[in-house]
């Protein structure tokens, strides 16, 4: 598909999920509103292992990392929201960068476990630490985004939008070619004068900011921090497969993804606890059927015609 | 006292430990599978002998043997359902299999997990032991079947040792691990390799299962973790190397079981997961790990 039908389709989407809340209730906007800073998680993720080939099992890390840091910092010290998300993207950030500097030296499974490891020692830090970061139960913020819930969805659309904007549109820049390229022939494109660490890094650097960014605003959306939230394991298996169902290396595929996933899983709800069972059977068929995911399916449809 | 009941307990642990981590190590290194839902498939078995030996009143032996062969019988089906199709498959990239495998056999085995969950509820089970009592070693206190994990454990890692160094089989599964296509070049179908090789980890995760079952009971919760602590002690040992997950099984088992009884038992994992990173970081291809 062409980068222009993308970023058309991009638009009209956004366009017409801004007209929702005119049209459902609160119970809907707040559904949509969590999709939207999965949605984030996803795209944020889709960069690194789309692009620059590196699988991260951790992206509950990132999340976890700005969500935590947001959430300490309005708890205990009042930071007003705005300073206490741009100190949580900073902490992102820089626990990216101290994870993925040693972490990038390795490759494939050695760099995945890395990524798992840092998510389990985040968790533990949190729980084994309760008193003072709320633990299992969580971590209650004084401030909250909104108390408006079509406020909160038109914020959290917007984040979106924008985050999709600039990751996209980074993907489909020169950089984003070296990335692919150091992704799936790091020796060739280092042969071809490109640095690819240092250009691996930045894509650490960047997915980490935007992980850290949505991972604050959720917990100011929720008014809560909990490790089932935001660091959970079950969170950061969420976000990988959103990214590979709604098609990887497209990045706004991986929004798709993460809403269809959450959206589902609501729709499902009656069923009980075969609802993930469900889910996750429609989720392997897709993947085993149709490995481009649903960008993927409607790229070769167009491709067809 | 102390120090005995650490060394009883850690070896039990360890020895069970490193079962559950050879199948993992195995297929990866014969067939470059990272197989993600190997906590579902211990989970699995572990269930159906609590079902058979409970509900269907076959008696604990009869239990331990439905369990393992539903092991056996869930691991053909990832390996037929799920990653053959992925390996054979034209619309996945080569490089991009790797991946496949891993997102499609975590969604498999959240599936096998919620499943069970649905089924047999989420609640604890401990298997029937197939051999009660307590035997008093030097005046620790052991349950029997503690002494039985042990050495089922480490039986079942010597027949395989038996089996890939003694015969002609086995050396045939071993040059596949180190020369796939060298192997069919001498004529070697490598289909029924891998088939023999699914076979062989079915069966060690079938008992892994079966024993955590009995040794520590199991929830259908714990397929996470159970498929981290495989991978993690894989990975400490040396991806694909068999010798490298027992050494690295004991160091995890012993670790955990000392932090346990000499720190406290709500930081088990901790110390084991900074081993893991400082290895990772000074010697990334593991313990024993070839390059």
């Amino acid at each position: 598909m062409s980068g222009r039908t993308l970023w058309t389709g991009f638009l009209v989407a956004l366009a017409g999920l801004a007209l929702l809340p005119f049209g459902v209730g609160g119970y809907v906007l707040g559904l949509m509103t969590l999709a939207y800073y999965y949605g984030v998680f996803a795209m944020a993720w889709d960069l690194l292992f789309g692009f620059a080939g590196e699988v991260n099992f951790g992206p509950s890390f990132l999340t976890g990392l700005g969500a935590y840091a947001a959430g300490l910092l309005n708890h205990y010290a009042g930071w007003p929201i705005p300073a206490c998300v741009a100190a949580g993207a900073a902490a992102a950030v820089v626990g990216g960068v101290a994870l993925a500097v040693p972490a990038l030296r390795l490759s494939g499974p050695y760099f995945g476990l890395i990524t798992l490891v840092a998510v389990l020692l985040l968790q533990n830090a949190l729980v084994l630490n309760a008193g003072f970061t709320g633990g299992e139960i969580g971590l209650d913020l004084p401030d909250v985004l909104s108390a408006d819930e079509s406020t909160n969805y038109w914020i959290a659309l917007a984040f979106m939008g924008l985050s999709g904007a600039i990751l996209f549109g980074l993907s489909r820049s020169a950089v984003g070619l070296i990335l692919q390229a150091s992704g799936q022939d790091a020796v060739e494109a280092s042969a071809l004068g490109y640095n690819v660490t240092k250009h691996k890094l930045a894509a650490f650097c960047i997915s980490a900011l935007f992980s850290g960014l949505a991972g604050a605003m959720l917990v100011f959306y929720l008014g809560t921090a909990s490790v089932g939230t935001v660091v959970d394991i079950a969170v950061g298996v969420q976000v990988i497969i959103a990214a590979v169902l709604g098609g990887r290396r497209t990045i706004l595929g991986a929004a798709i993804g993460a809403i269809f996933l959450i959206v589902a899983g609501e729709l499902l709800r009656p069923l009980g606890q075969l609802s993930t069972f469900v889910v996750s059977a429609f989720a392997l068929a897709v993947i085993l059927f149709f490995p481009g995911g649903f960008l993927g399916i409607l790229s070769s449809r167009g491709g067809a015609r | 006292m102390l120090t005995l009941q650490i060394l009883i307990d850690g070896f039990a642990i360890s020895s069970l430990y490193a079962l559950g981590a050879v199948g993992f190590t195995l297929i990866f290194g014969v067939c470059g599978v990272l197989n993600l839902s190997h906590g579902a498939i211990m989970v699995a078995a572990a269930v159906a002998a609590w079902v058979f030996a409970g509900t269907y009143g076959a008696g604990p032996v009869g239990g331990a043997l439905g369990g393992v062969v539903v092991g056996l019988v869930v691991a053909y089906v990832t390996y037929g359902l799920i990653v053959r199709p992925i390996q054979r498959s034209r619309l996945i990239p080569h490089e991009e299999k790797e991946i496949f495998v891993l997102t499609s056999t975590l969604l498999w085995g959240i599936m096998i997990q919620e499943a069970i969950a649905y089924f047999f509820t989420s609640n604890p089970k401990t298997v029937p032991p197939v051999i009660p009592g307590v035997i008093n070693i030097a005046g620790v206190r052991t349950p029997t079947n503690e002494l039985l994990t042990a050495v089922v454990s480490l039986g079942a890692i010597g027949l395989l040792w038996v089996l890939v160094n003694g015969t002609r089989r086995g050396r045939a599964l071993l040059a596949a691990a180190i020369n796939p296509r060298g192997l069919t070049l001498l004529g070697f179908e490598l289909d029924r390799i891998y088939l023999l090789v699914w076979t062989i980890y079915g069966l060690l995760t079938g008992i892994a299962g079966v024993l955590l079952g009995a040794f520590l009971g199991v929830s259908s919760d714990n397929v996470g973790t159970l498929t981290a602590s495989a991978f993690s002690i894989v990975v400490l040992g040396g991806l694909g190397s068999v010798s490298g997950s027992l050494v690295a099984a004991f160091v995890v088992g012993y670790l955990e079981t000392c932090t346990a009884y000499l720190v406290s038992p709500t930081i088990r994992t901790v110390p084991v997961l900074l081993l893991l990173v400082a290895v990772v970081y000074v010697r990334p291809q593991g313990l024993l790990g070839r390059r």
